[in-house]
């Protein structure tokens, strides 16, 4: 078994008040691609936002490529691609890229790199205000590239795709994954399980199931990734 | 901290800013426009006008600067861009200053073309130099966008960040000693005046373009700049990697 990229241990995270992960333990394959799987409002985003080390954490531990979160070496290997697409809209595609390549230190190369990566090569020097929200999700995915980080974390990147640009980009985080780095995605859609070498099962801030999507499969002794996952939702 | 992350900012901050052409067209506009409505204003008392013009050309930048940095802090905040700011290796202090220095830059566009029209065209007088005018209105714009900075994490919607201007401001410019001196206030209402920073910057805008100089000149910059040094940090405070 390969080192885990991510290590999670009893973390327990409140938001509001209310008690989003009572205590979630985890480890994540490194150089895999991982989906986290599981419906809207279970705590995914959560989850995320704790293995990036922006979430006030009540306990537990977090680790990410064998160190602590949120420390600024950290900050550089980790990249996170919220939901809702963080960039700048009053700017060009290509202004975003520049500013975000400058804070990372990336080279000014990468730029038109990530831009070819995502799809974007046309709409460089168009306004992100302009863009179609698929295209926004893609500039917000861009950024995350361009440092080459060696763990990749994105919220739902997939959602409102063309399924042709889908399928592409999925191919790229495998792309990615085969040059060593770590994938974590997020997705609310089943279908996309099986996109995966390793999958994260989860529902009402636990943890159902940890596994290859084979494993899942035998265990459960279901085919469908969606069966299991209902039935493993029944044992919990 | 890193001068090319400060600069980085400051030149993202200037490139949304060339994107928006209105909102530039009026902050360079909306100033001299009101000074010169201002002029005509006081038609019939044109000492009034003398003596609350020259700091007013200064005072501008306070006002605008507040309101931009409060409304465009607010979108960092509700877009994310933040979130992802603060989960990248930037120091909280390169984006402070990569906004001061962006703020700082136009504010003195727009002390340039305030003074032309006050200093020249509308007739109004400085004894001091018209160089330590603009200096100050600088000055100024980093406080306001200090103070816009700091409160614009209390604010979670747009119209929470524009009514901050007249809660905020409104009060610290009536007691400044603008409208009435300060003197003739009753004496809570100088205590309060006394504890607040628009007061001294105020004061020192009058005393410049008066011709006074002075001890009391240097306590104006001194809690002018002490001032805006406390909001900066206030403002870094508020900036948090980690959120709930």
């Amino acid at each position: 078994m390969t080192a885990a990229a991510v290590e999670v241990r009893d973390l327990r995270v409140k938001r509001g008040g209310k008690v989003v992960l009572p205590a979630v333990s985890l480890e994540i394959p490194a150089g895999s691609v991982t989906g986290l799987l599981g419906p809207s409002g279970c705590g995914k985003t959560t989850l995320l936002r704790a293995i990036v080390g922006v979430q006030r954490v009540e306990s537990g531990e977090v680790r990410v490529l064998g160190d602590p979160v949120g420390t600024p070496v950290q900050r550089r290997r980790v990249a996170y691609v919220t939901q809702a697409p963080s960039v700048y809209a009053d700017l060009t595609v290509r202004e975003n890229l520049r500013y975000f390549a400058e804070i990372l230190g990336a080279e000014a190369s990468r730029i038109d790199a990530v831009a070819v990566t995502v799809g974007l090569t046309e709409h460089l020097d168009t306004r992100v205000a302009s863009l179609s929200g698929g295209e926004r999700s893609r500039a917000s995915l861009a950024v995350a590239l361009l440092g080459k980080p060696e763990l990749l974390i994105l919220d739902e990147p997939t959602v409102s795709l063309d399924p042709v640009l889908r399928r592409e980009l999925w191919q790229t985080f495998h792309r990615l994954a085969d040059d060593g780095a770590t994938l974590l995605v997020a997705s609310h859609v089943m279908d996309e399980a099986d996109r995966c070498d390793h999958l994260v099962f989860m529902r009402e801030g636990e943890i159902i199931a940890s596994a290859s999507p084979d494993e899942i499969r035998r265990q459960t002794g279901k085919d469908d990734l969606e069966d299991a996952f209902i039935s493993l939702a029944g044992e919990q | 901290m890193s001068v090319k992350n400060t600069l980085a900012t400051a030149i993202r901050v200037l490139a949304q800013l060339r994107h928006d052409r209105r909102t530039l067209a009026l902050v360079l506009v909306v100033p001299p426009a009101l000074l010169t409505l201002l002029r005509y204003v006081f038609d019939a008392s044109p000492g009034t006008f003398a003596r609350i013009g020259p700091p007013l050309v200064g005072l501008f930048p306070l006002i605008v600067m507040f309101l931009i940095t409060s409304i465009a802090m607010l979108r960092e905040r509700t877009t994310g861009t933040l979130e992802r700011l603060m989960s990248m290796p930037l120091a909280k202090l390169d984006l402070l200053l990569g906004y001061g220095l962006a703020f700082a830059l136009l504010a003195a566009v727009q002390a340039a073309v305030t003074s032309t029209v006050g200093f020249w065209l509308l007739d109004l007088h400085t004894s001091g130099s018209v160089l330590a005018v603009a200096a100050l209105a600088i000055a100024n714009a980093v406080l306001g966008m200090a103070l816009g900075l700091f409160l614009s994490a209390f604010a979670s919607t747009e119209f929470q960040a524009v009514q901050f201007m007249p809660a905020v401001l409104f009060p610290q410019v009536l007691l400044s000693g603008l409208l009435a001196p300060r003197e003739h206030m009753p004496h809570v209402l100088r205590i309060a005046s006394d504890a607040l920073p628009v007061t001294y910057a105020y004061d020192a805008l009058s005393r410049v373009t008066s011709g006074q100089s002075g001890a009391r000149l240097w306590l104006d910059l001194g809690v002018t700049l002490g001032a805006i040094l406390l909001a900066l940090m206030l403002g870094a405070a508020t900036l948090r990697r980690r959120t709930a």
